[in-house]
């Protein structure tokens, strides 16, 4: 009989034990809400699998009229695998909410989400995806920064000044899934190789075979394949027999 | 003796009525004693999981072929040379399958593609784990001594480390956090002796403080200990932790020890009146100068821009006395023999603009509440025994202060501390990582007796260190020397002669490499004298004008007098002569216009060169590489040849693609190209 007195006092105690690690992790008191999510930095970035992306996600929480909210509640959710730190936040006095993200295993694109309610609660979201390269796209990403990227990335900084607008004939931006992926792999290998005339194409894409490795080539196209966006999904062979 | 053996022949038929059913009992235990060891591996963990692959690769469009390749049973790669026995394959059936490359759940996925094979280097030498292990308890999270768990997927960079020694393209985190190592000083204090026989060295230059006192003010010295990152968000010293009574005594000690400089002071009259006269000629002078190749300064939107060869400018003002600012614009090797910064031979007008100038970048939240009373003898002592016991000494030259040997723990091989000689914090993970990662964030919470300073590393700062750190492993010195890929080779090389003397004191070092010495800023100048005309060189030095649109840091003006410009120009002219070919073995003129047009149309079409030169100021636009309007008076014909035939042959790592040339078309192309020449309206401009 006095046995069985314990069991109460058990649960109790598991209670107050659970209690106070929920306690721990509860989520901040939000103390304003905002109507929309927007992207400040750290999207797109490149990182490896199960390791930190260099630079923070920062979203920033705004309302109706593009003001910044104070103290509003952001919660950021990915794929299995990613983690944030924080991954529930209050926006600071800019609005804006700053997150440390560990990308999951395996690398590919990572769809992420930051998601914040407004006044009525309902959620409003913002997607943003970043990459997880293998080793190979990492020597890609690399090569492109290197060799490629000033004149197919049109965007100017001030470290690197960009040519595109200089080409008479413009180039695609590795980005572009929607011009990249009709090439195959053999087809980036022989322009990447022999220069723009191996693809009946200008002569302003010069030949790389003599400079980069073979091992190079390959890693640069398995970075294009990493970003480009729609993905590529190589014609001809079939996932699963349904 | 007959009556005990009845006895006990009773006794036994008394208990065992029949011996058929203890022969059968006894038998039937027998059996299932042998059948536990074929059951258990029947329905052994990888047993189970090499079901699962068999059931994945049958729905998959090349089932066949995955099927032939799949061998059931304990798989195991053997390497007596690596010390690997590794069994991973066994449950990680699918490793070497690319077709597999979508498959993300475990143990099934193919390994993303490396540049090195499995069959060569096994999977603990990269991975950790026990390789010989088939369950995945025992092989992954085996704690037991001598024996390291897995290693998570974001430290797996370190390993790559074990046998590169030098900068890899694909592992930017392990490159980052030696680059961390080595630029915030902590290979000054802990020495990190390396598989291939080097050791790890500081590349950050901290100022020595032997005539400190000539150049700051204790004020200044005591808020800067207290928080260096409140002076520059990119200072590389670390935080102390000093109390208050600390930092107050240091900077008394470090005052009171610091030698005046002969001439340092010495200002001229001028500036103390005249120096924030015209900030904005004095900004223009900075601009021009490009100074901002090197120092960061705070600009009006706030943001710090600029290099970070050099210290960061913001706030200057506050920190060096006008005096000092003067004569260490006027020659910095005079204060410090060891300094980058070059000496710009500017004229006592303009000197007197800059000083002004940088004297009025000042910040004053940083000394705001700074007071210090006159130090006592006690507190200067007592300083000096502090910064013996926090080992400034190691980064910093002090007076009557030894540089201290191995001053803290060496960390050759701290990528395999054994984990039962860890303390770790409460409520840490028991790992290594987490233990390097926790120490590096917190160090004074491992101790209240500890001097290991605190860095303001970011997350992902702190992660690319513990990767590096975790590359200091055993394994790293135990694995085959022929494996070791070293670092490179660290040149000391020096420039000879009274034009060697003036390639110091302008520290081009400091921005050019010449034979495997220098920066990487600006060009490598190894065969700059087989490349360029003399006159060229002359003239440019004189007055560097960038050749390259598109770059932000520029060659700045040194202001050589005209004999020491062209006795720098002969002995550059001279000395840096590549071996490979004769400069003058092809004419700068008289080639054929037939040939010159052919190169024209080489230029345009074939090669199309003009995405990235112009040649035609009104026609061409791409200017990435440099503009070849001049070219002709600026290089050599043979050089230009050379360098269409394998640009990398001259310049190691140039971006300019090797075009695998004919020599009639890089003939045809140094025609054209050497008829570009300075034009001679142009000249007479000069
Ligand atoms: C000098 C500028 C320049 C550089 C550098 C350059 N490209 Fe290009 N590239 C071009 C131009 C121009 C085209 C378009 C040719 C056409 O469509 O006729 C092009 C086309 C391509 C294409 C075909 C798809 C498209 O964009 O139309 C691929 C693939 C490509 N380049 C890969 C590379 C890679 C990989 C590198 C670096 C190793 C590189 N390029 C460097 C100028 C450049």
């Amino acid at each position: 009989m006095k046995r069985i007195l314990w069991i109460p006092g058990m649960i109790a105690l598991l209670g107050v034990g659970c209690g106070h690690r929920a306690a721990q992790t509860a989520a901040p008191h939000a103390t304003a809400a905002g109507s929309a999510l927007v992207e400040s930095s750290g999207g797109k970035q490149l990182g490896m699998p199960g390791t930190m992306l260099p630079q923070p996600l920062v979203v920033q929480v705004n309302d109706a009229s593009g003001n910044a909210v104070t103290g509003a509640l952001v919660e950021f959710s990915g794929p299995a695998g990613v983690s944030f730190d924080p991954a529930v936040a209050l926006s600071d006095s800019s609005g804006q909410v700053s997150t440390n993200v560990t990308m999951g295993g395996g690398s590919g694109r990572f769809e992420l989400t930051a998601a914040s309610p407004d006044k009525s609660g309902k959620k409003f979201f913002l997607k943003v995806t970043e990459l997880s390269g293998s080793y190979q796209q990492q020597v890609g990403y690399e090569v492109n920064e290197k060799y490629c990227a000033r004149c197919h990335n049109s965007e100017s900084s001030a470290q690197r000044v960009s040519n595109y607008d200089n080409l008479s004939v413009k180039p695609h931006s590795f980005a572009d899934g929607n011009a990249m992926n009709k090439l195959s792999n053999s087809d980036l290998n022989a322009i990447i190789t022999h220069g723009g005339p191996a693809l009946n194409r200008s002569a302003l894409m010069p030949p790389y075979g003599w400079t980069l490795s073979k091992a190079e080539t390959q890693s640069v196209i398995a970075y294009i394949r990493l970003v480009s966006d729609p993905p590529y999904r190589p014609a001809g062979v079939t996932y699963g027999k349904q | 003796m007959n009556s005990l053996k009845a006895k006990i022949v009773a006794s036994w038929k008394a208990v065992v009525r029949d011996p058929i059913i203890p022969f059968g009992v006894v038998s039937l235990l027998l059996l299932i004693a042998l059948a536990i060891a074929p059951l258990k591996d029947h329905f052994s963990e990888w047993r189970n999981y090499q079901h699962q692959y068999v059931r994945m690769i049958r729905t998959r469009g090349d089932a066949v072929t995955l099927q032939r390749h799949f061998q059931g049973g304990i798989r195991q790669i053997w390497l007596p040379k690596l010390g690997v026995v590794d069994r991973c394959q066994t449950c990680h059936a699918g490793l070497d399958e690319a077709s597999l490359s979508d498959v993300s759940t475990q143990p099934f996925a193919a390994h993303p593609v490396i540049p090195h094979h499995l069959d060569e280097f096994g999977c603990v030498v990269c991975h950790r784990g026990q390789g010989a292990a088939t369950t995945v308890a025992e092989a992954h999270h085996s704690k037991m001594a001598g024996e390291q768990p897995i290693l998570p997927a974001r430290y797996i960079e370190s390993s790559c480390g074990q046998c590169h020694h030098s900068t890899l393209e694909g592992t930017p985190k392990l490159n980052q956090g030696r680059t961390l190592l080595t630029g915030y000083g902590c290979v000054s204090c802990h020495t990190i002796k390396l598989a291939d026989g080097t050791t790890m060295t500081a590349t950050d230059q901290p100022p020595p403080l032997t005539h400190i006192a000539d150049k700051t003010t204790r004020e200044w010295i005591y808020a800067w200990l207290k928080d260096p990152a409140s002076y520059s968000t990119t200072a590389t010293m670390p935080n102390f932790n000093l109390s208050d009574a600390d930092a107050r005594d240091i900077s008394a000690f470090l005052i009171a020890d610091s030698e005046p400089l002969s001439g340092d002071t010495a200002m001229t009259p001028a500036v103390a009146s005249n120096s924030a006269a015209d900030p904005a000629a004095g900004a223009s002078l900075y601009g021009e100068s490009f100074c901002a190749s090197c120092h960061a300064m705070q600009n009006a939107a706030g943001n710090v821009v600029g290099g970070n060869l050099g210290p960061e400018l913001s706030g200057i003002g506050s920190k060096v006395n006008a005096g000092w600012l003067q004569s260490w614009l006027r020659d910095p090797r005079h204060y410090d023999p060891g300094t980058q910064m070059p000496q710009y031979r500017w004229t006592d007008q303009q000197l007197q603009l800059l000083t002004g100038y940088l004297q009025s970048k000042t910040n004053s939240d940083f000394l705001a509440n700074v007071h210090l009373a006159a130090a006592t003898p006690a507190q200067i002592a007592h300083g000096k025994a502090l910064v013996s016991e926090y080992g400034c000494a190691s980064c910093h030259q002090i007076r009557g202060i030894r540089k201290p040997d191995n001053f803290a723990p060496e960390l050759s091989r701290v990528g395999s501390k054994p984990l039962e000689q860890l303390v770790f914090l409460d409520g840490m993970q028991h790992s290594l990582p987490d233990y390097l990662s926790e120490k590096v964030r917190r160090p004074r919470a491992f101790g209240t007796n500890l001097h290991m300073p605190v860095y303001a590393f970011t997350p992902a700062q702190l992660e690319a260190v513990t990767t590096a750190l975790l590359s200091l492993t055993d394994r790293s010195f135990t694995l085959p020397p022929q494996l070791q890929v070293p670092s490179p080779r660290i040149s000391n090389y020096q420039p000879a002669g009274h034009a060697g003397q003036l390639m110091t004191n302008m520290n081009c070092l400091s921005c050019h490499r010449i034979h495997g010495r220098g920066g990487d800023m600006a060009p490598d100048l190894t065969w700059e004298g087989s490349a360029v005309q003399h006159q060229w060189l002359d003239a440019f030095l004189k007055n560097p004008n960038t050749l390259r649109p598109s770059l932000i840091r520029r060659m700045p003006k040194f202001n050589l007098s005209d004999s020491d410009r062209a006795e720098l120009t002969d002995y550059m002219m001279t000395v840096y002569q590549t071996p490979a070919f004769e400069r003058d073995s092809m004419p700068l003129t008289g080639y054929a216009p037939a040939e010159v047009e052919q190169g024209r149309q080489l230029f345009y079409s074939k090669y199309g060169c003009q995405a990235c030169h112009i040649v035609n100021a009104q026609q061409d636009k791409g200017y990435i590489g440099p503009v070849l309007t001049q070219v002709g008076s600026r290089l050599t014909a043979a050089w230009i040849y050379q360098w269409l035939k394998n640009p990398q042959a001259l310049r190691p790592g140039t971006t300019e693609p090797n075009q695998n040339m004919s020599d009639d078309d890089a003939r045809a192309l140094t025609a054209f190209l050497i008829t570009q020449k300075t034009s001679l309206k142009q000249e007479a401009k000069q």
